[in-house]
């Protein structure tokens, strides 16, 4: 009883479920079969906290070529026979770890999720959260992580265009690493990670299989605590020159012989039990492997350690059997790994064996229905309160005081610019990145069409956890904002829900409430959830993180020759689309301001979805009208900021007009309103008449101007000043005690 | 004008490569690194990428591929061969080229524009560019800082060997536009023949100006002409 006790434990499965287990086979399962089906009953694997929460999402749409959650990634048609696939995933518990692995390796992952899908990968994005970087513990995470990303995705030759970094205390021991990777193909290429057809072969490509990982999706469904570190052994190593290569041949096999193969499937998390397994489930099929045909890098493994193996860099390929010869031979060509280890059965069964030995045969369906359950949920009596804190009853700020404000806000963690950390990406390989990193979204052509694809990550932590339904409808309309100031209408979105323990009620309630604000939001878009993943137990002794949902989103823009950025022109006159600037000290609730002035989150959050809609529709409809030169989205700092930031994309000064800034100078300056654009265009009457026939509320700003004077209501600063102070932040507080801390090591 | 791209294991700027050789108007195929014939072309290139992961030094392993007996004999006969990146780290792991990449001083990989100053017109490369202005050409690499003794050096500058020093927009060279810390801010260089380029910043990316600068397609242009 104490080995099953042991064996419980390493797949984090309970008692009760393991009864369920029982009960479901008529019998006590082998080994093997516990083990599998502990990883595929995990939180990482089964989804069985969140899934009875998908239900909300808007998964469909006349463009959407996937089921949810069916592929290993979700699929839009964008028109002319081209498909755009895209999926952001989490690598947060071996980051927290083993941070240039775990990143690494997360950005492996995502990729091998793409190709999977016989897509070409064009680009990555990764959103990225850490403790203060005033501590030690946390530069050191950040730069493992963003060494760890720059090692992998330049190695393999796909561009990392874009994506975030926010910090807050509730991150520090609790990284969050997601990586997001976006890519197209025609859509006769996109293949189905299925298994089917009876005696198929089941050919394992790419890396022999070691020890490493061994039970790594059971420990991303744990919280860390003190012994966290000794599950480093359950963290992957990365070998991106062999992902190189699997990519190519992946890619290549789909462009070039789709008709040989039946379905390809990554391994990922539980390794080659939930890439087989599930691939079988897709195909109402079963799998009969034999372990020992397994390559292998380390002796004398059992069959339970190669089934649970997760050495990175393997693919699962299902050839017809007529074509068993070709597809090994063309990986061999590639300088690859290519053997039958088993065969496709019709009879719904999982089977392995060594040799004669057989060592698990179960149903598949057991295997593939884990427990289910929802969660009593509560909101936190504490949060409740701080987001019913009257914002107004705070003093206003002092107009002698906005430069100084606005230079803390520039130099802070959040805002800064994140140059340091993109300059060591890789961002143009393969030569259609149009707008680089450091705008609103990144912008990506696709050589053989006229359109192009803007991809933006975003997600304010603090927002969400003050109120997680309105938190999360804000990232999902500050995402399209990102994606519509460049002329890109939104499409989709990816999701990855990184959460607290969702035993406790209070981060049940977090997840329940910023499904339904995720999913409300993506309503009024237009912008179905077709891929995503949930990265639940994020908590260490310290506590919980901020819940925190990122929203990765695609836009698609009908000519990327028209794409715009956030840099006016001289002489452009500026306007505030979508609100005023006078603003109820409300706006200011879980604003970069208060957070970098108070060190508090309280006040009222709200959004109206309609308007955030109607003002999108407005700036795209002035882009297709030719009147606008630039566009950037309102967003953390508030108006200030965003001013600002398009002066020192442009290098030109701003001279403002006269403005009505109403009783609140903090929440004009500063307040973070939704739903607000700056649109930069030399045709002011054309801008102003259309949106008042469309009933958006416009301001006009003022006017850039040569020289190096910005000037927006009562503050006045030196722009060369200000930039160097914006730029230099990150850096200043990453870069601080380098030389006597070990990169990434602690 | 016929152009042979060199894929080896971990290569990815051959696509890239392709595709700006296309726009100035010369046609180019991908050769696998198992290749050892490359008659019939007039130019080699060697692309960008991480050929076998770098993972023991970068090129190291890369100009042991059965192609690079072919590359070599290229050269020798006086046909052009350019090494981008990863391309100009194995033609100097081979020895065609003088010096070695190390890495870089910031110790990071740096991806970012860099303004390149023409130090020499006598090379098909570079006879078409002009001394009176810089060539914006994005850099992306690791391990870019240029490094060679002395003697050498004296050596390559009394040739005329140092193809690009990196320089502000204006064509000023100093440290603070030195963005790897390579000696005398070099950022590419020839063999003694001048049939043979090596440098560290990617042509190949600034070959439209969708995609910031169609700079790098003067290199070719100059090979045309």
């Amino acid at each position: 009883m104490e080995h099953l006790e042991i064996l419980l434990s390493q797949v984090a499965m309970s008692k009760d479920e393991y009864g369920r287990l029982v009960t479901m086979l008529g019998r006590e399962p082998t080994e093997v079969e516990l083990g599998m089906t502990g990883a595929l009953w995990s939180e990482h694997c089964g989804y069985k906290h969140s899934k009875p929460l998908f239900h909300h999402f808007p998964t469909t749409g006349p463009h959407v070529l996937t089921e949810a959650g069916a592929e290993n990634a979700g699929a839009i048609d964008i028109g002319n026979g081209w498909v755009v696939v895209f999926k952001i995933e989490s690598h947060n518990h071996p980051s927290a770890l083993e941070p240039y692995e775990g990143a690494a390796t997360g950005v492996g992952g995502i990729l091998r999720d793409i190709f999977a899908m016989g897509m070409r990968p064009v680009a990555l994005l990764n959103s990225l959260r850490f403790g203060p970087l005033t501590e030690a513990h946390n530069r050191s995470l950040l730069r493992g992580v963003v060494s760890g990303i720059g090692g992998y995705g330049n190695c393999v030759g796909v561009p990392t265009v874009g994506g975030e970094i926010q910090t807050h205390t509730s991150y520090s021991g609790n990284p969050l690493v997601n990586a997001m990777c976006v890519g197209v193909g025609l859509k006769t290429n996109l293949l189905s990670a299925v298994a089917e057809g009876d005696g198929n072969p089941i050919v394992l490509v790419g890396a022999d299989t070691g020890r490493d990982g061994i039970h790594g999706a059971t420990f991303a469904s744990v919280e860390l605590d003190e012994d966290s570190a000794s599950r480093r052994p359950a963290v992957q190593v990365g070998h991106p020159f062999l992902e190189k290569l699997l990519m190519e041949a992946c890619v290549g096999l789909a462009e070039d012989h789709s008709d040989w193969i039946v379905g390809l499937q990554d391994l990922g998390a539980a390794g080659l039990t939930s890439s087989a397994v599930e691939a079988a489930d897709r195909g109402n099929s079963g799998i009969d492997i034999d372990v020992t045909l397994v390559p292998r890098r380390a002796e004398n493994m059992s069959a339970y350690e190669v089934m649970l193996s997760e050495s990175q860099e393997r693919m699962l390929v299902i050839p017809h059997r007529k074509y068993l010869d070709e597809v090994i031979d063309y990986f061999k060509s590639w300088e690859i790994n290519a053997t039958e280890i088993g065969k496709v059965t019709s009879n719904r069964q999982v089977t392995i064996r060594e040799e004669d030995v057989v060592v698990a045969s179960m149903p598949v369906e057991i295997m593939t229905n884990p427990p289910m359950y929802t969660n009593d949920s509560k909101i936190d009596p504490i949060v409740e309160a701080l987001a019913l804190e009257d914002l107004s009853l705070e003093p206003d700020i002092d107009s002698s005081t906005t430069n100084k404000i606005l230079f803390d806000l520039l130099e802070s963690e959040n805002l800064s610019s994140r140059r340091w950390v993109y300059q060591q990406y890789d961002h143009q390989v393969l030569n259609n990145t149009v707008v680089r990193p450091g705008g609103d979204a990144a912008v990506l052509r696709i050589k053989e069409l006229k359109q192009g694809l803007a991809v933006s990550t975003d997600c304010n932590g603090r927002a969400v956890y003050l109120n997680p339904q309105v938190g999360a409808a804000l990232a999902v309309a500050e995402a399209a904002r990102n994606v519509i100031a460049t002329g890109a209408r939104p499409v989709a979105v990816t999701d990855c829900l990184n959460f607290g323990n969702p035993e406790k009620s209070e981060v049940a309630y977090q997840l329940e409430k910023s499904i339904i604000g995720l999913s409300d939001a993506a309503r009024v878009f237009d912008t179905p959830v077709i891929s995503g993943n949930a990265s639940l137990y994020n908590e260490t002794p310290d506590g919980q993180i901020m819940p925190t949902p990122t929203i990765g989103m695609l836009g698609v823009i009908s000519d990327v020759e028209s794409r715009l950025t956030i840099s006016p022109e001289i002489g452009n006159h500026i306007f505030l689309l979508g609100g005023l600037l006078e603003q109820s000290a409300s706006t200011l609730a879980a604003s970069e301001f208060q957070w970098i002035r108070t060190g508090r989150i309280a006040g009222g959050l709200s959004i109206d979805l309609k308007l955030a809609r109607e003002t999108g529709d407005l700036v795209l409809l002035m882009h297709d009208k030719g009147l606008l030169s630039a566009a950037h989205d309102v967003g953390d700092g508030g108006i200030a900021v965003a001013l600002i930031e398009m002066s020192f994309a442009s290098g030109y000064g701003f001279r403002s007009k006269t403005l009505d800034l109403g009783d609140r100078l903090d929440a004009a300056l500063f307040g973070e309103a939704p739903s607000r654009f700056l649109v930069a265009t030399d045709k002011p009457d054309l801008v102003t008449s259309l949106a008042s026939d469309h009933s958006i509320p416009i301001v006009e700003l003022g006017q850039v101007e040569s020289g190096n004077n910005f000037g927006f209501g009562p503050i006045s600063v030196d722009l060369d000043l200000a930039y160097e102070r914006w730029n230099v932040g990150l850096k200043r507080v990453i870069e601080q005690g380098f030389s006597d801390e070990g990169d990434g090591e602690f | 004008m016929k152009a042979a791209v060199i894929v080896f294991p971990g290569t990815w700027s051959d696509a890239d490569t392709v595709w700006a050789l296309g726009k100035s108007g010369i046609s180019a195929d991908k050769i696998w690194h198992r290749t050892d014939d490359l008659t019939g072309y007039d130019l080699v290139v060697l692309p960008g990428g991480f050929s076998y992961g770098d993972y023991l030094r970068c090129g190291s392993i890369a100009r042991f591929s059965p192609v690079m007996k072919a590359v070599r004999a290229h050269a020798e006969g006086g046909g052009l061969l350019v090494g981008i990146c990863n391309g100009f780290q194995i033609l100097c792991e081979a020895g065609i080229l003088p010096g070695v990449l190390m890495r870089n001083s910031s110790l990071q990989f740096r991806c970012q524009d860099t303004y390149l100053s023409a130090e020499n017109f006598d090379s098909a490369f570079t006879s078409g560019l002009d001394e009176n202005r810089t060539y914006k050409i994005p850099m992306s690499h690791g391990e870019g800082r240029y490094v060679v003794s002395s003697t050498d050096l004296e050596r390559l500058e009394q040739n005329g060997q140092v193809a690009f020093r990196y320089a502000n927009q204006s064509g000023e060279v100093s440290e603070d536009t030195n963005p790897n810390g390579s000696v005398g801010n070099i950022a590419g260089v020839f063999n003694n023949e001048k049939n043979v380029l090596g440098m560290m910043p990617h042509p190949e990316r600034a070959c439209e100006m969708l995609l910031g600068s169609d700079d790098g397609n003067r290199i070719w242009e100059s090979i045309l002409s």
